[in-house]
C-alpha cells in the first residue's frame, strides 16, 4: 500500500467512527433529553402524558401530606401564579422543605399529576435551583435577593 | 499580618512569573544564553513564593484568624483540625491557588530535573508553564484574593460546607489539580516543541512520563470523588453523569488517548502531530474543567462559587490559551517532518484506533455536557441530559476500545498478522463465550447489553494474561526461563498488563453492581426486620447523638444471615447548625465482594422511619480496580527508560542529529 492509501484508511476510519458517533449522539438526543417546565409552562402547553420530563418551583406551604403507606408523599409545586401536584415513592433529600425550591424530574399521569420519579431539593441555604429562580422571575413573582 | 506577607508573597510570584514568561522566550529565540538561563532559578523562585502564600493561607485557617474573609466564610473553630487544613482548598479562592502552586511545583520539577534537556526547549517550556501560571496568579489576585480581610473580625466562621467535611473529599481536589495541572506539561511542551518545530523520540520520552504522572493522579482523583458520592450523597450510586464528573473525565479519556499516541511518537518517530494536538486538548479540557466548576455556570453539588466576572475572566484565558495554541498548532504543525510508515494492520495502527475511539468517546460527552449550557444561553429552553443520554453513546464507543485493547499489544510494529494472532486468542475467545452465556442467562430474559459488557470485560483480562504469558514464553519453556524472563521485563510491560486488566476489573464490576443491584426502600419501626439479598436487617431504633460541630440521628441496624450475626450498621442524619443544613451518612459493610449500605431518611412522626437499603455487589471491585490502574502507572514510571530526568542518552542522540531550524 502506497502511503495515500494507507493515510486512506485512517481516514475512512475516522470518519466512519464519526459518522457513528454522530449517530448515537442523535438517537441518544432524541430519547433521552429532558425538558424543564415551570407549573404556568405545563398550564399553557400541552405536554403529553407519559412524556419524561422535570418541572420546578417551589413546594407549596402546608401541600406536603404523607399518605399512608408512610413512604408516599403528595405535595404541590408552585411558581406562585400556578401549581401542579406531585406525588413521590421514597426518600426525600435532606434540605427537602414547604416553601424552599425543588425540582421533581418524572412524568404526568392520566389525572395529571406529575408522578415524580427523582425529587431534587437546594443544597444549602443560598441556593436555588437555577431553573426554578428564572422560573419565578418568569411569573414575576421573585421576591429573593437577586444576585445577577 | 500574617495574611499581608501571603498576599504581597502571590504578588511577587506574579512577577517573577512575568519574567519568567518573558526573558527566557526571547532568550531562546535570539539564542541569547544569559536570558535563558533565567527560566530555572525563576521557576524555583515562583514556587518559593507561591509556597509561602499557601503556607500563609494554611495558617490562618488552622489558628482561626476569622479577620480573614475567606476564613471566616469557610471556616468554623470547633472544626477538626483536618478540616480546618482542607477548608484551605474547600472553597473557590483557596482552590484556585492551590492550583496555582500545583502548577508551580511541576514547574519547578522541569527546572530540577531537566539539566540534560536541550536548553532551549527547556527555556521554552518553562516560559510557557509561566504564562499559565501568570493567568492563574492574576485571576487569583485580581477576582478572587484568598487574603482579603474583614473589619470588625466576626467572632466565629460561618464554616465549611458540611458536604465537604468527609476525609474522601478532603483529599480529593488536590489529587484532582495534580492530575489536571500535570496536563500542562505536556501542553509546555507541545508549544514549545511547535515553536521549535520539532519533535522527536526524545521530546517524546519526556513528555509520556509526566503525562503518566498526570493521569495516574487524576485517576487517583476521579475514583476518590466518585467514592466520596457513593458513601456520602447517600444514593448508593456512585457515578451520575454530573457535569462536574464529566469535567474530570475528559481531560482523563483526552489524557488516555495522549499516553498512548506518545508511544508512537517516543517508539516510531510518528503520530507527531497528532500528538502534539491531543496534548493541547487534554489540558484544554482540563482548564475547561476549571471553568466550569469554577465560574458557577452549572449548578450543581459541587460548584459553590457564583461570580459572573470569574466567568468571564476565566473564559477569556481559555479562549486565549486554547485559541492561541491550536492557532499556533495550524501554523507550525505542517511543517513538522512526517514520521515512520506503518500499515493499517500494526501496533500503530492499534493505537491510532484506540487514539480513535477515546477522542469519539470524549466528544460525546463534551457534547452532552455542554449542551445544555448552550441551549440555556441561547435562550432555547432548558434541558438536562442525563445516564440515559452517556449510556447510549459513551458505552457503545468504549465497548469497541475494550475489544481492541485486549488485541493490541499482540500486534507488531510496522505490520502485523491479525489471524494468527486472534489465533494466539482462542483460549480468551473461549473464556468471553462462557462469560457472555453464562452471565445472559443470569440476567433472565433481560437486555443482552451487560452480558456483551461482561464477555467483553472477560476478553480483555484474559487478553492482558495470554498476553503477559506470552512475554514470559509462561508453559512454553522450563518455568526458570519464564521466572527469568518475568525479571527482566520492562516494568512498562507489567504497567500495562497490570492497567488493562485493571480496566476489565472495573468495567465488569461497574457492569455487575447496576444489573444485579437490590434496591429496598421501606417505612420502619424499631423492632422491625426486612429481607434484601438474603441478609435479615433488624431495624433497632433512632437515637441522637452530639458530634463536634454537628448533632445526629443515629439509627441501628442488626444484619444477619441465616441467624449468623454480620455486622451491625449506623446510619445517621447530621444537622450543623452553623450552615443548617443536613447531610445523610450512609454506613456501608463491605464483604469485599459486595457492600451493604444503608440510609436512613425522614421519621413519619409516629415512631417510624423511612429508610433505604441496598445490597451493591462488586462496588469494592470499582474502586480497587481503579487503584489497580493507579498502581499500573506508578509501576511504568518506574520504569528505567521512563524515569524522570533519565533520558540522558536520548539526549545525546538528539543532540546529533538536531540541526538548528530557524523559526
Amino acid at each position: 500500500m502506497k502511503r495515500k492509501h494507507r493515510r486512506l484508511v485512517f481516514v475512512v476510519t475516522g470518519l466512519v467512527l464519526l459518522g457513528a458517533a454522530a449517530g448515537l449522539v442523535l438517537v441518544a438526543f432524541e430519547d433521552s433529553l429532558v425538558f424543564f417546565y415551570s407549573p404556568t409552562d405545563l398550564i399553557e402547553k400541552d405536554i403529553p402524558e407519559g412524556r419524561r420530563f422535570r418541572v420546578g418551583g417551589l413546594v407549596e406551604e402546608g401541600s406536603v401530606i404523607r399518605l399512608a403507606d408512610g413512604l408516599t408523599v403528595s405535595f404541590r409545586v408552585t411558581d406562585l401564579s400556578e401549581t401542579v401536584p406531585v406525588i413521590y415513592k421514597g426518600v426525600l433529600p435532606d434540605l427537602f422543605r414547604e416553601g424552599q425550591g425543588v425540582i421533581a424530574e418524572g412524568h404526568l399521569d392520566a389525572s395529571g399529576v406529575f408522578t415524580a420519579e427523582t425529587v431534587l431539593a437546594k443544597h444549602d441555604e443560598n441556593y436555588m435551583p437555577p431553573e426554578v429562580a428564572d422560573a419565578l422571575r418568569a411569573s414575576g413573582k421573585w421576591k429573593g435577593a437577586d444576585a445577577e | 499580618m500574617i495574611a499581608e506577607i501571603g498576599h504581597y508573597a502571590l504578588i511577587l510570584a506574579l512577577l517573577v512569573a512575568l519574567v519568567q514568561g518573558t526573558l527566557p522566550l526571547i532568550g531562546a529565540q535570539t539564542g541569547n544564553a544569559a536570558w535563558m538561563a533565567v527560566a530555572r532559578p525563576a521557576s524555583v523562585g515562583q514556587m518559593l513564593f507561591i509556597g509561602i502564600s499557601f503556607g500563609c493561607l494554611t495558617y490562618a485557617y488552622v489558628v482561626s484568624d476569622f479577620s480573614v474573609m475567606n476564613v471566616a466564610q469557610n471556616s468554623h473553630s470547633a472544626k477538626p483540625l483536618m478540616y480546618k487544613i482542607s477548608g484551605v482548598w474547600g472553597n473557590h479562592e483557596g482552590s484556585i491557588l492551590l492550583w496555582a502552586m500545583i502548577l508551580a511545583l511541576f514547574g519547578m520539577a522541569v527546572a530540577l530535573f531537566g539539566g540534560n534537556l536541550p536548553p532551549t526547549l527547556r527555556a521554552r517550556v518553562l516560559a510557557i508553564q509561566a504564562w499559565i501560571a501568570v493567568g492563574f496568579l492574576a485571576f487569583a489576585l485580581f477576582t478572587s484574593n484568598p487574603f482579603l480581610r474583614l473589619d470588625p473580625a466576626p467572632f466565629e466562621g460561618s464554616d465549611l460546607n458540611p458536604l465537604l467535611q468527609d476525609p474522601g473529599l478532603a483529599f480529593h481536589p488536590p489529587f484532582l489539580y495534580l492530575g489536571y495541572v500535570g496536563f500542562s506539561m505536556a501542553f509546555s511542551f507541545a508549544v514549545a516543541a511547535l515553536i521549535e518545530g520539532r519533535v522527536d523520540a526524545a521530546w517524546a520520552r519526556w513528555v509520556r512520563p509526566w503525562t503518566l504522572v498526570a493521569w495516574s493522579f487524576l485517576t487517583l482523583g476521579i475514583a476518590m470523588g466518585s467514592w466520596w458520592a457513593y458513601y456520602e450523597l447517600g444514593w448508593g450510586g456512585f457515578w451520575f453523569w454530573d457535569p462536574v464528573e464529566n469535567a474530570s473525565f475528559m481531560p482523563w479519556l483526552a489524557g488516555t488517548a495522549l499516553l498512548h499516541s506518545a508511544i508512537v511518537t517516543e517508539k516510531r518517530d510518528a503520530l507527531k502531530s497528532w500528538t502534539i494536538l491531543l496534548a493541547i486538548i487534554a489540558f484544554s479540557l482540563s482548564l475547561l474543567g476549571t471553568f466550569l466548576v469554577r465560574s458557577g455556570v452549572l449548578t450543581s453539588v459541587h460548584a459553590f462559587a457564583t461570580d459572573p466576572t470569574r466567568g468571564v475572566f476565566i473564559l477569556a484565558f481559555l479562549v486565549i490559551v486554547i485559541g492561541g495554541s491550536l492557532t499556533l498548532y495550524a501554523i507550525r504543525a505542517p511543517k513538522l517532518k512526517a514520521g515512520g510508515l506503518f500499515a493499517p494492520i500494526s501496533r500503530e495502527g492499534g493505537l491510532v484506533l484506540n487514539n480513535l475511539l477515546l477522542t469519539a468517546a470524549c466528544s460525546t460527552v463534551l457534547l452532552g455536557t455542554m449542551y445544555p449550557l448552550a441551549l440555556d444561553a441561547l435562550d432555547l429552553g432548558k434541558v438536562s441530559v442525563g445516564p440515559p443520554y452517556f449510556n447510549g453513546t459513551f458505552g457503545p464507543l468504549i465497548m469497541p476500545l475494550l475489544v481492541a485493547a485486549a488485541i493490541g499489544p499482540f500486534l507488531t510494529w510496522k505490520r502485523a498478522d491479525l489471524p494468527g494472532v486472534l489465533g494466539r486468542l482462542k483460549l480468551a475467545f473461549a473464556v468471553t463465550a462462557v462469560v457472555f452465556v453464562g452471565s445472559w442467562m443470569a440476567t433472565t430474559g433481560g437486555s443482552p447489553l451487560p452480558a456483551i459488557g461482561l464477555g467483553i470485560a472477560a476478553w480483555l483480562f484474559t487478553g492482558a494474561m495470554i498476553e503477559f504469558a506470552g512475554r514470559i514464553k509462561l508453559f512454553r519453556a522450563p518455568l526458570s526461563v519464564s521466572f527469568n524472563r518475568a525479571r527482566h521485563l520492562p516494568r512498562s510491560a507489567y504497567g500495562m498488563t497490570i492497567a488493562h486488566a485493571a480496566i476489565a476489573i472495573v468495567v465488569a464490576s461497574i457492569i455487575v453492581s447496576q444489573v444485579w443491584r437490590t434496591e429496598h426502600i421501606a417505612l420502619m419501626h424499631p423492632g422491625e426486620q426486612v429481607e434484601v439479598a438474603g441478609y435479615t436487617f433488624t431495624f433497632k431504633g433512632v437515637r441522637d447523638l452530639a458530634g463536634p460541630n454537628y448533632s445526629a440521628q443515629r439509627a441501628e441496624f442488626v444484619v444477619t444471615r441465616d441467624g449468623e450475626p454480620i455486622t451491625r450498621l449506623f446510619p445517621e442524619k447530621r444537622t450543623y447548625p452553623s450552615q443548617d443544613m443536613t447531610t445523610t451518612e450512609a454506613a456501608i459493610h463491605t464483604t469485599w465482594l459486595a457492600d451493604l449500605y444503608a440510609v436512613i431518611g425522614d421519621p413519619d412522626g409516629e415512631g417510624g422511619w423511612s429508610v433505604r437499603i441496598y445490597h451493591n455487589p462488586l462496588v469494592p471491585w470499582i474502586w480497587l480496580g481503579a487503584i489497580m490502574i493507579v498502581v499500573g502507572g506508578a509501576v511504568s514510571l518506574t520504569d528505567r527508560r521512563l524515569r524522570v530526568g533519565a533520558p540522558r542518552r536520548a539526549r545525546a542522540a538528539a543532540g546529533a542529529d538536531a540541526k538548528p531550524q530557524t523559526a
